[in-house]
């Protein structure tokens, strides 16, 4: 699903972001990515969905070599990939359900699926009621869960998340890793990008070590592995 | 491109026009009096070509014959004139005929014409008229050389002249026009920059998303159209009644200056306006736009 060969990442600054890194990840996993700061992971997360192109090396998704892909096809890349970010990346303008819509909007989608899949996105989130609010007057708990929402309304066969409870307390992280977990139980392949030692710990599920852009650690079943 | 979608950059260009009102109102209006002088200014070179082409028009080279040239040689000199490329027409008019057309002329100076006599001074001549203005003079040339033709005269200097003048003109409307098309580009392509430099975290989440360039483009795009023919509209009214005000005002005063009333002719400047109106608003949204689609 997944396949990293000997990838590079070098910024245009100089920095030397990833080094060499081989992985390979299948569909249906549940894979951490953990490291101190600096370490890459964010940088690892942006390749998946060509925000940024490797300086060396491929990298395989669902089959397609990313680094001969056409920017032209970037866009139908991402609709099967759903991202979901830290600082959640709503549209204030819009209401709960607007937003979630948006996202098939964008991949063109007919306004008599969207009516049918939003309120079903909605209710998985636990969201239903709140649809005509604007973000700004949720939570961050229930504002990622809009973000998450929005993320599996186009079917993706992967979620990539980069620190999604960052901004979260515990009770709330919680609720949206379990929301993560039903995801991932769904059939859809989960990276996410963390902290949260707490989190990786108990989840019991594959996890990826980082260090100055190199993997140091993979095993199943891992445990986050460094003091907070 | 489905009917949805279509729906969706409509409403989305409408939108951001009622958010940016004022400053939507304010480009719109400047970008008309662009279009207003651009538009003046193709109008004025209109008028200038349709002035020179009635005045070249009106232009007739008269071929003098020699007194010796009998009938037979006359009608063959006709022929010859009829040769020449470009000639519309060669009417011949005897010294009888010509003599008779100046007492008609200067009817209340009799008198001066009355001490001619008999003797009839003037000679046989044709009256030629050719289809383009550019060709008077290498048409005149050629009948120079006509054996039996005593002198070709036509209004030498004033052709050259108008020539001159149209090509003036011409040169400075377009020049103009360029600049004031620049000007309607850029004014529109800053409000289009505000609203996109406004808007671009929601492009940045809606490439995350998955949306396809042109997806983006569009309710930007559509939006500098509609600036642009709101802009083109207004010019085009304005214009419009000052033109027909001026069209009346120089009919009732100056009644001989010519001027276009071809309405087919007129009514096309105005699509033409708001053609580029709508064309210039399409090109300054694009041109903002470009820089914030690259994530
Ligand atoms: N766009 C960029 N341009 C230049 N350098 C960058 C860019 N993005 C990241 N870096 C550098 O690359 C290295 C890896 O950054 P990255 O964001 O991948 O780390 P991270 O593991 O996500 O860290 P954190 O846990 O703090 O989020 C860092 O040294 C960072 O400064
Ligand atoms: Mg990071």
């Amino acid at each position: 699903m997944i396949a990293m060969f000997n990838v590079s990442k070098t910024y245009d600054n100089g920095v030397k972001a990833l080094i060499d890194v081989n992985v390979q990840i299948k569909k249906g996993e549940f894979v951490f990515l953990v490291g101190p700061s600096g370490a890459g992971k964010s940088t690892f997360t942006k390749l998946l969905f060509r925000e940024e192109t490797p300086s060396r090396g491929h990298i395989m998704v669902n089959g397609v070599n990313l680094v001969r892909m056409k920017n032209k096809e970037v866009p139908y890349l991402r609709r099967k990939i759903g991202v979901v970010f830290q600082d959640f990346r709503l549209l204030s303008t819009k209401t709960v359900y607007e937003n979630v819509a948006f996202a098939l909007q964008i991949a063109e989608t007919s306004n008599r699926e969207i009516k049918k899949i939003v309120p079903a996105a909605l209710e998985m989130v636990g969201l239903s009621q709140r649809a005509d609010d604007l973000p700004s007057s949720l939570s961050g708990g229930e504002q990622q869960r809009v973000g998450l929402a929005r993320a599996i309304v186009n079917k993706p066969m992967m979620i990539i998340a980069d620190e999604p409870t960052g901004n979260l307390d515990p009770d709330t992280s919680w609720e949206i890793m379990k929301l993560l977990d039903d995801i991932n139980k769904m059939g859809t392949t989960v990276v996410m990008a963390t902290h949260a030692k707490d989190i990786v710990d108990a989840m019991q599920k594959r996890v990826i070590a980082m260090e100055n852009g190199k993997v140091v650690r993979d095993e199943q079943k891992g445990a986050y592995g460094y003091e907070n | 491109m489905k009917i949805n979608t279509i729906g969706y950059f409509f409403r989305e260009a409408f939108a951001s026009l009622r958010r940016n009102g004022w400053m939507a109102l304010a480009s719109a209006s400047t970008a008309a009096v662009a279009l207003m002088i651009l538009g003046a200014s193709l109008l004025v070179v209109l008028n200038t070509d349709y002035f020179a082409a009635t005045v070249e028009s009106e232009v007739e080279i008269a071929v003098f014959l020699n007194d010796k040239v009998d009938a037979q040689r006359a009608f063959d000199i006709g022929e010859e004139i009829k040769r020449v490329p470009g000639v519309r027409e060669a009417r011949f008019v005897s010294k009888d005929d010509a003599l008779a057309e100046l007492k008609k002329n200067f009817e209340q100076k009799r008198g001066v014409l009355d001490t001619l006599g008999e003797n009839n001074p003037l000679p046989d001549k044709y009256r030629v008229k050719v289809d383009k203005p550019e060709q008077v003079r290498p048409a005149a040339d050629k009948f120079g050389t006509i054996e039996g033709v005593a002198k070709v005269k036509y209004g030498q200097g004033v052709v050259e002249k108008l020539f001159a003048i149209t090509k003036w003109v011409r040169i400075t409307g377009l020049v103009v026009m360029g600049l004031l098309a620049l000007a309607a580009i850029f004014l529109i392509s800053t409000t289009i920059r505000l609203t996109v430099f406004a808007r671009r975290r929601e492009i940045n989440i809606m490439k995350y998303l998955g949306a396809t360039d042109w997806f983006i483009r569009w309710p930007f795009i559509l939006e500098g159209i509609i600036l642009g023919l709101l802009g083109s509209l207004v010019a085009v009214l304005v214009l419009y009644f000052a033109y027909d005000n001026l069209n009346q005002a120089l009919l009732q005063s100056f009644p001989f200056v010519p001027m276009q009333r071809d309405m087919s002719i007129i009514l096309k400047v105005y699509e033409l306006i708001i053609g580029i109106g709508v064309g210039l608003g399409a090109i300054g949204s694009m041109i903002s736009v470009r820089r914030f689609l690259k994530v």
